[in-house]
């Protein structure tokens, strides 16, 4: 049994092929052949073990490139997007990976303000190795690392002339919420607590040698939410993780990520009385994941990521095209660059322009794989309905009954159409790929 | 007053989520089998009737009489309401420092509180009405059009109990009102009020994504990249189905946008608006599908989009497009937490230059008198600056109206640095930007202000207009 707190409902109801999909997606990039099934007969609690307390990491498949040679993360522009999104599509881990994309989210860093791919690299890496352990490590370590101190002025938050950037952010989006438990007074006590950070400036490699430096620091004592002392950057954090707004904070938004409406009272305080104990993130998110809500509620809709890697997982693609990074711009989400330091805006992932890059992706993600429109495959059906099957099963998704009845009339539609170009049947079920894939069932889960 | 906000509240997150899923109510149904609107080579009305015609069918059955349908599209396309003027808000992203926009070089406490941030005298283009203030060099295309008569400006525009949060204070500019809880965009209720329910262009976001400033709880609104730039072919990939497929991915929408499920009817209405978006710019789209806009003016020549948004917007107002809102994010940064001069200096000369030739396009078009550009950011930034050549969060910021009919010069008073500053050190508000979009709502767009603005009897209405 996983352990969860008295009061937090889990789902009782049949674990089958449909619960299977939607952990899959939720709590990773969606299957890939064979996921859906093998998920679906370990049940609830063996599926949701099996990502959370995963085997070590192994990457399947052909090694990135970006269409000619092996991809440049530290370097190349857009390679740092590539080499993500290829552990997201490679990885046995699928539930560290988004874990760490929402990290990556909660702690949003941008490389606008980093101009350095490999310290966003070495932050990935520290929300990797933290994606389900303790907050407190989690914050300690985001709090002096080494983009997010360029990033939020850590690195200019001095004795002498203290900068508000990251204590106020710290409280405001990482730990408590806005206008929650603390004043503006506080945010100007923790820009002086957390002083002592710099680096120097190399001319030409920009910054580096990260270092606590007690000279910068201010000793004075200072008053946070109503406690005085003489408080280092350490404290900010663990006062901040005690502030008593902080767990009610931490399972909501945590939850926003996984469930699109918002838990109700009991579920809510199960869930801070399970992180209250130790700040552990893992507790938390196996209670979400075996919660009915996620399983019996509303949609979500797939970040754009997730969509770009859900399809090459599906179709069994590998990185091999420095596209991916322009088109997740075009839809929407380039890894690495936030739009600001409140991450993606998780509500606004589909309009009429970020439609258009998904519309792209798919063609991209489908074109290698799509069957010969001349010389067509035997295999096929000819009933159009039966095309429809083959088109869903073969991107390992179903489609709801009133997307059915609208591609059954397509198909039957498209087969005489079709005729003219080449195999008719070939030439629908690509046809059918690029439909479902962009349909409003597909864009969510 | 935030207190109140405070105690209930869910994060950020989830409020935007919910935003997004009541932004769906009362859509109206879309049937099957939206055509391609045929042909080519149609002159602008006969386009814009016949375009909007050819979609009209698709709208037929839905929750709409026919007649109230034809009126509806008969406004747009006629383009004869009271409101064929356009609003176009630009955001300074991240609280733009207001005492540098328009320096206060004249005041004494400026280089006190400022000594290593001022900007030299020599530097400033002298200001008309405020004789302590002094235009940023970066600026200086504003300063013309301010000479002309043609910007006015609010030197210390916010509201009282300021939020120095960026993302609780740009949600009250976004929302129209210092409260956490509204779920649509200012321009979105002005859109639900006198919109019409079959024109995504009313609102367009020219932009990545939708701006929340329009965001509607009832009729549809867009977003663009660019009107040049809606194609959706890839020229290495061919589908021969193409236009059977583009008309399916309408139907698929429109199903969907009857769903019961948020999220599922999200994604449903925003496909079936790609195909209704892309009649409407069909103008833009050449028989090879490649497209340019063709401007009367130089634009400046930059890697960001901004200018080019820019042009295209005026191309489409001379098009005679129906477009009512507008929002657009201005190029550069404005959280100047470090190193401030030259971040704010560049951002502020693309989006000053930038406007300049929008203005000068607009003039060349013969479109000038249609629109109106607010100019804004979430807050201002702190009198004082902090020790890494920056400045942190304050209060009162710089705001700009722009275009041919607005009435210039200045709008509130700039306060002054000794009186002038609250408690906390940030500068104090004469204006506040409630009073602001009532008087944009009333003078500019004919609209009942006390309909959208919650508490709008309460805010002074500034004069806008010549």
């Amino acid at each position: 049994m996983l352990k969860t707190a008295t009061g937090l409902p889990v789902y009782t109801k049949a674990f089958g092929a449909a619960e299977a999909s939607r952990l899959l997606w939720r709590a990773g990039f969606g299957p890939r052949k064979g996921d859906v099934a093998r998920l679906a007969k370990l049940g609830l609690h063996g599926a949701v073990k099996s990502l959370t307390e995963p085997a070590a990491e192994q990457l399947t498949g052909p090694p990135p490139t970006d269409g000619r040679f092996p991809i440049a993360p530290n370097d190349a522009v857009g390679h740092d997007h590539l080499w993500w999104l290829d552990k997201m599509v490679r990885t046995n881990r699928p539930l560290i990976e988004r874990m760490a994309l929402i990290w990556h989210d909660w702690f949003a860093t941008s490389n606008t303000g980093v101009r350095q791919q490999s310290l966003m690299l070495q932050q990935n890496q520290l929300f990797r190795d933290n994606a389900l352990g303790s907050m407190s490590d989690l914050l300690k370590a985001v709090t002096v690392d080494p983009a997010m101190l360029l990033w939020l002025n850590g690195v200019q938050n001095t004795l002498r002339s203290p900068n508000e950037n990251y204590g106020r952010e710290m409280m405001e989006l990482f730990t408590l919420g806005a206008s929650r438990g603390y004043t503006e007074d506080d945010v100007r006590e923790q820009a002086r607590a957390l002083t002592g950070w710099t680096a120097t400036q190399l001319p030409g490699a920009g910054a580096t040698d990260f270092r606590y430096e007690p000279r910068l620091h201010d000793p004075g004592t200072k008053t946070i939410f109503g406690q005085s002392g003489t408080f280092t950057w350490e404290d900010s954090c663990r006062l901040c993780l005690s502030n008593p707004q902080h767990p009610s904070y931490f399972v909501k938004k945590l939850w926003s990520y996984f469930v699109p409406t918002p838990p109700d009272k009991a579920t809510e305080a199960g869930l801070e009385a399970l992180y209250s104990a130790d700040h552990q993130v893992k507790p938390v998110v196996e209670a979400i994941l075996q919660h009915h809500a996620l399983y019996t509620g509303p949609r979500l809709t797939k970040p754009p990521v997730v969509y770009t890697a859900g399809l090459l997982r599906a179709t069994g693609r590998g990185i091999d095209s420095s596209l991916w990074w322009k088109l997740d711009t075009l839809a929407g989400q380039r890894l690495f660059y936030p739009p600001n330091v409140g991450g993606w805006d998780d509500s606004r992932w589909l309009d009429t322009s970020t439609f258009r890059g998904r519309w792209f992706v798919a063609m991209l993600a489908l074109d290698p794989v799509r069957i010969n429109e001349q010389s067509g495959d035997s295999s096929l059906p000819a009933e159009p309905k039966k095309l429809v099957d083959h088109a869903a099963d073969f991107l390992l998704t179903t489609i709801t009954p009133d997307s059915r009845i609208l591609l059954n009339r397509f198909a039957k539609a498209a087969l005489p159409q079709a005729q003219r170009f080449g195999n008719a049947p070939a030439i629908v079920v690509n046809s059918l790929r690029q439909l479902i894939a962009t349909s409003p069932d597909y864009h969510t889960s | 007053m935030r207190a109140a906000c405070s105690c209930n509240e869910f994060s950020r997150a989830e409020l935007l989520r919910r935003s997004a899923a009541q932004a769906g109510n009362g859509l109206p149904a879309i049937e099957p089998g939206m055509p391609v609107p045929a042909g080519t080579g149609l002159s602008r009305r006969d386009f814009l009737i016949g375009g909007l015609g050819t979609s009209l069918a698709v709208y037929g059955g839905g929750k709409l009489s026919a007649a109230l349908l034809q009126n509806g599209i008969a406004q747009a396309a006629a383009f004869a309401t009271p409101s064929d003027r356009i609003l176009v808000s630009i955001f300074l992203d991240g609280g733009a420092d207001s005492l540098s926009l328009l320096f206060p070089n004249g005041d004494p406490q400026y280089r006190v509180l400022r000594p290593r941030l001022a900007l030299p005298a020599s530097s400033g283009i002298a200001f008309a009405e405020d004789s302590r203030l002094l235009w940023h060099p970066s600026l200086a295309g504003l300063a013309a059009l301010h000479t002309e008569g043609k910007v006015t400006v609010l030197p210390a525009v916010g509201y009282d109990h300021p939020d120095k949060s960026h993302f609780t204070s740009r949600h009250y500019w976004q929302v129209g009102a210092t409260d956490h809880s509204l779920l649509t965009g200012w321009m979105g209720r002005y859109l639900d009020a006198y919109g019409v329910p079959d024109n995504p262009l009313q609102g367009l976001s020219l932009d990545a994504t939708l701006h929340p400033e329009l965001a509607t709880a009832k009729v549809p609104v867009s977003t663009l990249d660019a009107p040049d730039n809606y194609d959706f072919s890839l020229p290495q990939i061919k589908l021969p189905l193409q236009p059977q497929i583009m008309a399916m991915v309408s139907d698929l929408g429109a199903r969907h946008s009857k769903a019961s499920d948020p999220a599922l009817r999200q994604a449903g209405e925003v496909a079936s608006q790609v195909q209704r978006l892309r009649s409407q710019l069909r103008p833009f789209q050449g028989a090879d599908g490649s497209a340019t806009v063709k401007s009367p003016v130089a634009y400046p020549a930059s890697q960001d989009s901004f200018p080019h948004r820019l042009a295209g917007l005026a191309a489409m107002l001379a098009l005679g497009l129906p477009l009512r809102t507008v929002a657009l994010r201005a190029p550069g940064m404005y959280d100047t937490h470090a190193a401030q001069a030259n971040t704010l200096a560049q951002g502020l000369k693309l989006t000053s230059d930038s406007l300049l030739s929008f203005q000068r396009d607009l003039e060349a078009r013969g479109v000038a008198d249609k629109v109106l550009v607010h100019v804004w950011s979430e807050f201002g930034r702190r009198a004082k600056e902090n020790g890494s050549q920056g400045t942190d969060h304050g209060a009162a910021g710089t705001g700009f109206l722009i275009g041919s009919r607005v009435a210039g010069g200045m709008l509130g008073e700039f306060p002054g640095l000794s009186g002038g500053l609250d408690d906390q050190g940030n500068l104090k508000p004469t204006s506040d930007f409630r009073g602001v979009y009532a008087a944009l709502l009333e003078q500019w767009l004919g609209a009942d202000a006390s309909k959208i603005i919650p508490g709008a009897s309460s805010f002074a209405r500034p004069t806008l207009l010549k």
